[in-house]
């Protein structure tokens, strides 16, 4: 015999609270009406990420309510010495009867950067996973081909040392520069732009690492940790390294983000990926290498120095800032430019040691030099002195 | 990846860090915490090669059911009851998830623990994803629910309505003052650890039985990257206890933490699960069940007292308080009563209680009735507008409370509320454990030892005071509630969308201007002060004043 009680679930009952049901006032007011977009129309990224973050001069109205011990809370915006238009107004003061209203949206030029990638949930996974999959893929395929076994000697201590090197490089500036800047910029456009850079180059360690475990098991003979010496001791390797350790020391937020992507990576991280294990790698029978190198290549060339140069380009146009910040930033390049190329010629040992060389260093340098100078005049920049060096 | 390549992934990418040699990593937050270096092990392993594609499925979930739902015409069943308190918590709810990602760098230099940045920087780019997810729900709310105001004007409604600033310290207690006690325990070891449950799981289970099934899709996929959260909160926690000297620091900040999460939260959830549904089966989940539960059994019970055989100070005490609170003192009540006084002043609609309602709540909590009942007739009453005032304005045996300066929730339990002179300021305070973290936590001495990194209580926290002598009308238009015809109010104390039932700036504008309780509270002298105060405590429950006649 069976009884049969009834489950006690909730009931579905029709509504009809659906867009269109009826007509009041606001019924057809469906867009987020807090923000003027960059372009005509409001975009799927931007209605996901403007705002989100609030500053006291437009819609905060009762200011921010915990501070740090000095009492300053939220995102000032002198954690930067650049400025954006606005920026010297003065946050509301509130008291009774002040009322709560700000500035008009969007109250300075800082809210005005919109990241041209677009980042957010859906595309930045969508990205990473297919560039894991993909970077996954291809080394399986080299493994099942028994690829690694075309490599010479010289070329195998030339990955396990040098290529793998690079690793503490991106994790060092993914961990201590941009997602420590992820704290520091004043809208959630910057911040959010900023800590998908920092994704990508903590991706790109671990796909290194990764990639030198794999190799490990695959090359015998491969010391998957000739790395760390390098990184520790190899006097090619100093430079570069007191230059991204520096880089990790900086105070301001734009400083770091401007000289880790105007400066050293077009003179430091292109130079060395492209110039040295693209054009190296297939010359040695390794085909594999240049696909993970390449994919960190994609990251910085395709979208993070895209967002970037969107950021300072504003800021070197500003309407009421621009000669401020493009002194700063001619101070800037004065100092991580001869940084930077110092740390890229103490690299060019490495150009000699692959049994199949690559290009010449001299000629790599000026490669990466033209790309770097066509950067700083994209934004408006003069090309410093210092370049010759 | 398989778990064995995992393990060994995860242990290939402990060789990525390494220790400076010419130049420190700027040091930007400080805390009065000492940490050992200590080779706490990461307990989650997570590799971003397994990472992102985990992640890339579960987007694949959402987004699918996301089309389904529009497809299945999902708004057709949703309740508008439900809805409406959406406006207030999606509002609110992903600045502090972005406020997570932004606290992740605080622990980097203050916890000297490389491998557990790396789990840190995982979270940080999770709570992107929270973030942006949920502002894409709500995008999806305001494009297909029946009624878009309140969903259109969102964030610039929440940073200037009070609801949103008691929610905003839900944020900005993550990100600023000592690093330690914002990003680990106000953050982790509190919010996420124990609160996140009734946020993420017994809420979207409410919103399912009122017909939203998206809400449980997104924030059981939100759910799902807490675990690990929970576990960064941990690692850092055990590296904190290691050391004697930060003891009473940790019992200061989970005081603190507790309790203002307590007011923060329970105001908040408890009000959308218990007022915002229409579930009323007598055998579903009360707000205080599902607390006892999550809260106090699980966390409390399960979580924080096997960390007192490592010297952790449990603040049992505010535990049983918030309880007690709950459950004796009629928390969730008195608030959901205070937002539905101040509907006119808010962005969303908020449905009278019914009969149903009625006998549901005196069921789930005896003795519901005599207290709140006749309160809720009357706003029953007064919901559509025919030649009287807002609830606010009439005279239905409530008492307009004074706001706790700390949690910002109004003092609503009458008996609890306590003053104190700051700064040359009175303020009000809803509990002693509210003055307490004002007047001796955020000092920059606790208990005679210099805690010169802790933070400060700031911002102009008394939302009636910028307002002081305004009348409604202006104040509402003013905070930009009022939809696109120019004069009804984007909030209405009913659900009915004719026009011609819907509150208008017209009809507030014949009221008596709004006066803020703490400027009239420094207009006293002593003496009327202390009358007040004597007064105040003996009015409640339910707003009553106290009797003037016995
Ligand atoms: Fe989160
Ligand atoms: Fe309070």
């Amino acid at each position: 015999m069976t009884t049969a009680t009834e489950r006690s679930v909730p009931k579905p009952v029709f509504t009809d609270a659906e867009a269109g049901a009826k007509e009041f006032p606001d019924s057809t007011a469906r867009r987020f009406n807090y923000y003027v977009p960059q372009k005509r129309k409001q975009t799927h990224y931007e209605d996901v990420t403007v705002e989100v973050q609030p500053d006291p001069r437009h819609y905060l109205a009762q200011g921010w309510l915990y501070g740090f011990s000095d009492g300053r809370g939220g995102y000032p915006l002198d954690w930067t010495v650049l400025k954006a238009w606005g920026s010297d107004r003065p946050e509301p003061v509130r008291g009774p009867g002040s009322g709560g209203k700000g500035y008009e949206w969007p109250a300075h030029g800082w809210h005005e950067f919109r990241d041209p990638n677009e980042e957010w949930e859906l595309s930045l996974y969508r990205y990473n996973a297919n560039v894991v999959r993909q970077v996954g893929q291809n080394v399986e395929a080299a493994r099942r081909s028994k690829a690694f076994g075309q490599w010479n000697p010289n070329w195998v201590r030339f990955v396990e040392r040098h290529v793998g090197a690079w690793m503490h490089v991106d994790h060092g500036l993914g961990l201590y520069l941009f997602a420590n800047a992820n704290r520091r910029a004043p809208t959630n456009m910057h911040n959010n732009a900023i800590s998908v850079n920092s994704m990508h180059r903590i991706r790109a360690a671990q796909d290194l690492a990764l990639y030198g475990l794999t190799l490990s098991e695959e090359i015998d003979g491969f010391d998957g940790s000739a790395h760390l010496d390098a990184w520790n001791s190899d006097p090619a390797w100093q430079g570069v390294r007191e230059t991204a350790e520096r880089l990790t020391a900086v105070d301001d937020w734009c400083e770091a983000v401007f000289a880790a992507n105007v400066v050293f990576e077009p003179l430091v991280g292109e130079l060395f990926r492209s110039h040295l294990v693209q054009h190296a790698a297939p010359r040695n029978g390794d085909f594999v290498t240049p696909t993970i190198v390449g994919a960190e290549e994609y990251d910085f060339s395709e979208r993070d120095l895209r967002y970037t140069k969107a950021m300072f380009e504003l800021l070197t146009a500003d309407r009421e800032f621009a000669d401020h910040n493009k002194r700063i930033l001619h101070s800037w390049l004065a100092d991580w430019v001869p940084a930077s190329i110092a740390a890229a010629r103490a690299l060019q040992p490495l150009w000699s040691q692959p049994d199949a060389k690559p290009p010449r260093f001299e000629d790599a340098l000026d490669s990466a030099k033209s790309r770097f100078a066509g950067i700083v005049t994209d934004l408006g920049l003069e090309t410093p002195k210092e370049l010759a060096q | 990846m398989s778990r064995q390549s995992v393990a060994r992934a995860h242990q290939k990418i402990q060789e990525l860090s390494w220790e400076p040699m010419y130049h420190e990593p700027v040091s930007h937050y400080g805390t009065d915490y000492t940490f050992r270096k200590a080779q706490k092990k990461d307990p989650l392993k997570q590799v971003l090669r397994s990472y992102f594609p985990m992640q890339e499925e579960k987007d694949h979930r959402v987004y699918g059911a996301s089309d389904g739902a529009i497809r299945g015409n999902m708004f057709r069943q949703v309740q508008e009851r439900w809805l409406e308190w959406q406006k207030l918590f999606l509002s609110i709810i992903p600045l502090p998830e972005i406020s997570a990602a932004r606290a992740m760098p605080l622990l980097f230099r203050t916890v000297p623990n490389p491998e557990l940045h790396n789990g840190q920087a995982i979270q940080m780019i999770d709570e992107v994803r929270h973030s942006t997810i949920q502002q894409n729900l709500k995008r999806l709310y305001m494009n297909n629910y029946i009624d878009p105001a309140g969903f259109n004007s969102s964030l610039r409604n929440f940073q200037n309505d009070y609801c949103g600033t008691i929610g905003r310290q839900f944020a900005e207690g993550f990100i600023t003052g000592d690093a330690i006690t914002a990003a680990s325990i106000y953050l982790t070891i509190v919010a996420e650890t124990a609160f996140t449950n009734t946020l993420f799981v017994a809420m979207p289970a409410e919103a399912a039985a009122n017909g939203d099934y998206l809400l449980p899709t997104v924030f059981h996929s939100v759910q799902s990257d807490e675990s690990r959260h929970i576990s960064n909160g941990y690692a850092t926690l055990l590296m904190a206890l290691a050391d004697e000297g930060n003891h009473q620091l940790l019992e200061r900040d989970l005081r603190y933490a507790w309790w203002n999460n307590h007011r923060v939260v329970d105001a908040a959830i408890g009000t959308f699960i218990e007022y915002g549904t229409k579930d009323r089966r007598k055998d579903r989940e009360s707000y205080a069940e599902m607390w006892r539960r999550w809260i106090y059994d699980d966390y409390y019970r399960s979580y924080l007292v096997p960390l007192e055989k490592y010297g952790l100070v449990i603040p049992h005490d505010l535990i049983e308080e918030a309880w007690n609170q709950i459950w004796n003192k009629g928390y969730v009540h008195e608030v959901a009563q205070f937002f539905a006084t101040g509907w006119l002043a808010n962005y969303w609609r908020i449905d009278p209680m019914t009969d149903k309602d009625f006998e549901w709540f005196e069921h789930k909590y005896p003795g519901w009735y005599d207290r709140y009942g006749k309160w809720w007739e009357n706003y029953n009453r007064l919901s559509t507008p025919n030649g009287h005032h807002p609830i606010v304005a009439e005279d239905v045996d409530y008492q307009y409370p004074h706001r706790c300066w700390v949690c910002m929730v109004p003092c609503l339990v009458r008996e609890d509320m306590v003053m104190a002179e700051v700064n040359g300021q009175w303020r009000t305070y809803c509990h002693e454990a509210c003055r307490w973290t004002d007047v001796e936590a955020f000092r920059p001495t606790y208990q005679g030892r210099e805690t010169p990194n802790m933070g400060q209580l700031i911002g102009s926290r008394e939302w009636e005071t910028l307002y002081h002598g305004w009348n409604w009308a202006d104040v509402v238009s003013d905070m930009g509630f009022v939809r696109d015809d120019g004069k009804t109010l984007v909030a209405q104390p009913h659900l009915n969308l004719d026009p011609s039932k819907m509150w208008t700036l017209d009809h507030l504008r014949r009221m008596d201007p709004l006066l803020s309780p703490n400027v009239l509270l420094n207009e006293m002298t002593d003496e009327e002060r202390n009358a007040f105060h004597a007064a105040y405590i003996q009015g409640g429950p339910a707003g009553r004043p106290a009797r003037t006649d016995a």
